[in-house]
């Protein structure tokens, strides 16, 4: 797909260290939902944050954005640490969250920073919304589009600001199977496109697999209250990556175990998925 | 992406150039469900049937009347005829009076709906949105609107006299409040996820109070000024039987003076008139605020 020259901005990396945040309990207490997270998230690199629901992961993106404040440790993006709803960022919600009185074109419009200039703010939602494939409902309402589309909207909201960081927050999970498989292959392309820095929450398996240069599990160890990472692994395959690859399949193998998830996988399946492999190789 | 393009590429190519109903209909998310076109198009050949429903109640009550005082001896200074109100009508429209009335009657409506639902605007946005101004003020104008209209005729005609700017003020505080408590609630009741979005996106106080909040509760903000312009009809009439020369008050409590029910029932009926028309324009300014918005 041919894409528009972009403005160009450069991507930032993101720091984290020490962070954790509990919060208040209704009988007066404190639940701890994040301890001592660490880690540091390259310029450009995409990071998928993977964790059974309730762990965190969402908390952990907030944090990024600044919509929420850390009790411990600190939170930097580029050289300085992270403001109060981070305008360097771009967050994706969970819902679409399209502002159901506005066309699909106005909804995108929300995203640009402030003081753009209105014709080349206008030319810029029309060349997002040929990005996302939305050139055609740019007059339409929220509620005259499907999920799939509506998500697309939202992506290109977030993609309107110029993010130097983009926060998706399980952007695809209301979504039917095939759609997310074919919102995965346009977040990619938009990757290429406007390479900046994604964090991905996701519950996914594979979407972890088919998007993240790094995955990053979330999770309680049975040590203290509270998730920290758990095991970061880097997928470190050129995308676009075969959905059926066998390296893939050992990670996925290993990650659902992580997760406490049986994957009904013979004992020796990984053995025989990497002979499957050479096998193929070696035919080519 | 090529999912994308076998699921949905029918309906660019219908729906781009159809109307909005159509268009709902191809992405399959029409609330009305697969019935809806075919029922439209009874309903728009039935233009007239609106009007013509909504103007059978009063021409049978109009009937009704004329046939009570042809065919009964109620005497006319108890129950005056259609013909004997149009008569008054006609008397007082030629002497200008009823326009002076109706005039100045409109003009303190007028006057004290706007300032009332401009500070019912602004009050109410405050409480609705700040906690710290709904903690201080909600008790104070809790217990002011539960003070009856009438209450403050006497001490407004002492502090402001019993001219114009007496009347208009009543009226205002009778239109704040509606509008006040409506859109008050209305705006704590706004979809947080959308608050959210809009302060993610950057959005100060002031724009994400105009870009968000305020368009969500459009509904509820028009519904407020409906009832505070009824209100302000309410408190004008209290306004001007208790102290006037002039306006539609004025004219029934000066006709009850003089035992003139023509131009009791003359009033009743102008008053119903000019409040439905005000009514219709609030529709007006509905419709073009959810053009603006909607």
């Amino acid at each position: 797909m041919t894409v528009a020259e972009a403005p160009v901005v450069p991507a930032l990396p993101v720091r984290i260290s020490g962070v954790g945040r509990r919060f208040p309990t209704p009988d007066g207490g404190d639940r701890v939902v994040l301890r001592d997270i660490d880690l540091g998230i390259r310029a450009g690199e995409i990071v998928a944050l993977l964790g059974a629901s309730g762990c965190g992961k969402s908390t952990l993106l907030r944090l990024i954005s600044g919509l929420d404040r850390a009790d411990a440790g600190e939170l930097a993006i580029g050289d300085s640490p992270v403001a109060v709803v981070d305008q360097r960022c771009a967050v994706a919600f969970q819902e679409p969250r399209l502002l159901p009185w506005r066309t699909i074109a106005r909804n995108v419009e929300l995203g640009l920073p402030r003081g753009t200039d209105k014709a080349a703010g206008r030319a810029r939602v029309a060349e997002l919304l040929r990005l996302v494939q939305l050139d055609h409902a740019a007059n339409l309402r929220p509620r005259q589009i499907s999920g799939g589309m509506a998500q697309r909207a939202s992506l290109a909201r977030a993609l309107a600001r110029n993010p130097r960081v983009l926060l998706l927050d399980e952007p695809f999970g209301a979504l039917d199977a095939l759609t997310r498989l074919t919102m995965q292959d346009l977040l990619l392309d938009i990757h290429a496109a406007e390479p900046t820095t994604i964090v991905l929450v996701t519950h996914d398996v594979d979407e972890a697999l088919q998007l993240a240069d790094r995955i990053v599990l979330l999770g309680s160890d049975d040590t203290a209250p509270g998730a920290t990472i758990r095991r970061v692994l880097e997928v470190g395959k050129k995308r676009p990556r075969d959905r059926g690859d066998a390296q893939l399949a050992i990670l996925r193998a290993e990650l659902l175990s992580l997760l406490g998830v049986e994957s009904h996988h013979p004992e020796d399946y990984i053995t025989k998925a990497i002979k499957a492999q050479r096998a193929k190789r070696a035919g080519a | 992406m090529s999912a994308t393009k076998t699921t949905e590429a029918a309906a660019p190519a219908e729906g781009a150039a159809g109307p909005a109903h159509q268009q709902a209909s191809v992405y399959g998310y029409s609330a009305a469900g697969p019935g809806l076109a075919d029922r439209r198009r009874p309903r728009r050949e039935r233009r007239w049937w609106p009007i013509v429903g909504g103007a059978l109640i009063p021409l049978g009550v109009l009937g009704l009347w004329w046939a009570a005082t042809e065919f009964t001896d109620i005497p006319s200074y108890r129950l005056p005829s259609p013909a004997d109100v149009v008569n008054a009508a006609g008397e007082l429209a030629s002497s200008g009076q009823l326009w002076r009335d109706i005039a100045i009657s409109s003009q303190r409506v007028l006057q004290g709906f706007a300032f009332g639902s401009l500070i019912g605007i602004v009050i109410g946005s405050l409480i609705g949105l700040s906690r710290t101004a709904s903690i201080l003020l909600s008790p104070t104008i809790g217990a002011l609107r539960a003070v009856p209209s009438l209450a403050w005729v006497p001490l407004l005609v002492l502090y402001v006299g019993i001219f114009e700017p007496s009347k208009v003020i009543l009226i205002t505080i009778g239109a704040a409040f509606p509008v006040l408590t409506t859109l008050s609630i209305a705006l704590r009741h706004v979809d947080p996820h959308l608050v959210e979005l809009g302060r993610a996106y950057g959005l100060g106080r002031l724009s994400l109070l105009t870009t968000v909040q305020l368009p969500a509760v459009i509904p509820a903000l028009v519904s407020g000024l409906r009832l505070a312009l009824a209100q302000s009809w309410l408190f004008l009439v209290a306004a001007e039987l208790l102290a006037s020369s002039m306006g539609l008050g004025f004219l029934l409590m000066d006709s009850g003076n003089n035992g003139r029910v023509d131009r009791i029932f003359l009033a009743i009926i102008v008053l119903a008139v000019l409040g439905k028309t005000t009514d219709a324009l609030i529709g007006v300014l509905e419709r073009w605020l959810l053009k603006r918005w909607g």
